[in-house]
């Protein structure tokens, strides 16, 4: 056993170029295959954090005209949802977990010598989780004791927080915001958005439904949105939604446009499809780069194997057993294999750690190594070699002494 | 039941290339015994070569029968051969045939790694034997830091290693000036002085008449086998 690790490292240390090639092939294959999918995974995940932006898997609604006639009612007929309905949808609706109305406006807010015409949305309290609208520290959403009670409690998107307070904070500073004296709860933590269906979440304050109908006096939902228990059943939540508003404001339950639903589960099933259809891609170009890789490391291999048949043969005349020789041979690829393997993912974890801190993060993800792609590339590149290795060795190693000293 | 050390009788050996077959040995009979010095001559391309590397057990003869040390080597399998070729023969040939990368101590310790001696015992006996061959200070040299006649040495040596019955070479001056191919001459003829059993092929007559027995091979076929004595 010593013996033959002391053969090896004699070996290895005098062929250094061919070692080096091997070494490095593996090394090309193995940071090429794992930097490969876990790019392809860091872009995943991060296409579903800047999705989740816009909400946690969540529907959006809007009532809008009808298009069917029903119970002698024509088309065209305006769906007007109050409050109360929402409060039935809630109720009646097996399958929903949170569902909050929404109610827009744009109001004027004075601070000091500041003002600005500011987009707000009146909301339940369960709006702000549904829509990850995570606040600051030392902040918070409207809670549902500002909605029960009508208080003129305010939550800043951080952008206007910056543009009225700067640097100084926000949260406690009382603002006149639509002729009445509102206090600010708490400042959007900045996040990662890439889709909206009204202005962007920065830009934007909100405060306690209640409240907003009572200062505006509006009486009809802009729009809701509703989360379902899970993804995969946001279709017949919608239904059953769809099913409640069409009994209680008399439409079609088959009206697709009376009520005009965005389900972003179908955005995140249709991503999972992509990203699979995605990977699958990298992986074949993965394996293609292995394949290559692997042609690299056999051919050198074969190489190494017809330079060394003299020495097979002068081995083999001073006594060598076949199992001697095939095993130098092995011992050998498995150490190059390991070698080149552990470069490689040290390379490749390398570009993962440093990768993120480019700056680059919100367009392209952060890279994320899989161990068992990682493992898996080493060992099909290692099998490659063994094998490359391992055949021609034994068929020199099968030869006569003779004949192989000869060639 | 025989005493010889080497053991031949109808030894043919037919090299089949395919479009031609060349019968380099058309039947050889041939036996040394304990403490002989075997110098094997002829013309080039008579089957000395040919003879000794079936003797070494490097090549398999096509036809006849062959005991080294007793033992029916035709009928041994490729792991019973490397043992044989491990234990009963030292091999020494024109070309060296010494590991390039490696130094003379490795060299020489090579058959012993092969026949399972333990590390001490092999540093020992290596540093022993090249001792003996005049290279004690040579021990960490690579071969292509050494001449050609210290090459032979190193080669000598490693087939001195495992202690075997009979020394085959094969040329061993060929590739040596005259004054470095007579120091490797006087080595031979030392160990046989020692006792050791000794086969050397050789162009040189001179040389061969330090031998103690001299066998002529001319068209595969051993035309003559005399005390050395008699060579005229
Ligand atoms: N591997 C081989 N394949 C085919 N023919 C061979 C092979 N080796 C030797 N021969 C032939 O066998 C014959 C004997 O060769 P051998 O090498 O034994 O001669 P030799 O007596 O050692 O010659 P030299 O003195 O030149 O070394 C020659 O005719 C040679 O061509
Ligand atoms: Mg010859």
């Amino acid at each position: 056993m010593s013996d033959i690790l002391r053969q090896l490292i004699r070996d290895v240390r005098s062929q250094k170029l061919r070692t080096f090639l091997t070494v490095f092939g593996i090394v090309w294959g193995t940071v090429a295959v794992t930097l490969l999918l876990a790019f392809g995974r860091g872009l995943h995940k991060q296409m579903i954090k800047n999705s989740a932006g816009l909400g946690d898997r969540i529907a959006i609604a809007w009532p809008a005209l009808t298009s069917i006639p029903f119970e002698g009612l024509g088309r065209g007929r305006r769906i007007r949802v109050r409050e109360e309905h929402i409060e039935a949808v809630r109720r009646q609706t097996p399958g929903i977990v949170a569902i909050s109305s929404e109610y827009n406006e744009t109001l004027k807010l004075h601070y000091g010598m500041k003002t600005v015409a500011v987009d707000v949305s009146g909301v339940d309290s369960s709006f702000g989780a549904m829509r990850n609208l995570i606040p600051e520290a030392g902040g918070r959403f409207i809670n549902p004791i500002d909605v029960r009670e009508n208080r003129r409690a305010l939550f800043l998107g951080d952008k206007i927080a910056k543009d009225i307070f700067g640097k100084s904070p926000a949260v406690g500073k009382t603002v006149i915001f639509g002729g009445s004296p509102f206090l600010i709860v708490g400042v959007l933590q900045e996040k990662v958005q890439n889709s909206s269906y009204n202005s962007r979440d920065e830009g934007r304050a909100y405060m306690p439904g209640t409240t907003f109908r009572a200062l505006t006096g509006a009486k009809y939902v802009n729009n809701f949105i509703y989360q379902p228990v899970s993804p995969s059943e946001s279709e017949s939540v919608t239904a059953a939604v769809r099913a409640t508003l069409a009994r209680a404001l008399r439409f079609d339950p088959k009206d697709k446009e009376a009520l005009s639903v965005w389900d972003t589960a179908e955005q995140f099933k249709f991503l999972d499809v992509f990203f699979l259809s995605f990977r699958l891609f990298l992986g074949i170009v993965g394996c293609f780069t292995l394949i290559v890789g692997g042609i690299g490391v056999s051919n050198i291999m074969n190489v190494v194997v017809e330079e060394r048949t003299k020495e097979i043969g002068i081995k083999m005349a001073l006594g060598a057993r076949q199992r001697w020789i095939m095993r130098q041979f092995l011992f050998e690829t498995i150490l190059i294999t390991a070698l080149g393997g552990a470069i490689g993912f040290a390379i490749s974890f390398a570009i993962c750690f440093a990768v993120p801190k480019l700056g680059a993060t919100e367009f392209v993800g952060d890279p994320e190594i899989s161990l068992s792609v990682a493992a898996l590339t080493a060992l099909v590149l290692g099998a490659t070699g063994l094998l490359a290795g391992y055949f021609p060795a034994r068929e020199a190693s099968r030869l006569d002494p003779v004949v192989a000293m000869k060639l | 039941m025989t005493s010889d050390i080497i053991h031949m009788q109808a030894i043919r050996k037919v090299y089949d290339t395919g479009k031609i077959k060349v019968e380099a040995l058309k039947g050889i009979d041939l036996a040394v015994k304990p403490g002989e010095f075997v110098a094997i001559v002829g013309p080039s391309g008579s089957g000395k070569s040919t003879l000794m590397n079936l003797i070494g057990c490097l090549d398999t003869p096509t036809d006849g029968r062959y005991q080294l040390g007793g033992e029916d080597v035709s009928t041994l399998d490729r792991d019973a051969l490397a043992d044989v070729r491990n234990r009963r023969v030292g091999f020494v040939f024109q070309g060296f045939n010494l590991l390039p990368q490696i130094s003379a101590f490795e060299n020489v310790e090579m058959p012993l790694v092969f026949g399972g001696v333990g590390l001490r015992e092999r540093k020992q006996r290596v540093t022993e034997l090249l001792d003996r061959v005049g290279l004690g200070d040579r021990m960490e040299h690579k071969p292509t830091e050494l001449s050609g006649g210290q090459m032979q040495r190193v080669a000598i040596a490693r087939a001195l290693a495992m202690r075997p019955d009979v020394i085959l070479a094969d040329e061993p001056t060929g590739n040596l000036d005259t004054s470095a191919g007579g120091d490797i001459m006087q080595l031979f003829a030392d160990l046989w002085a020692q006792g050791k059993t000794l086969v050397v092929i050789t162009h040189d007559m001179t040389l061969a008449r330090r031998a103690s027995r001299v066998v002529e091979v001319r068209d595969g076929r051993i035309i003559r086998d005399v005390a050395s004595a008699e060579v005229a």
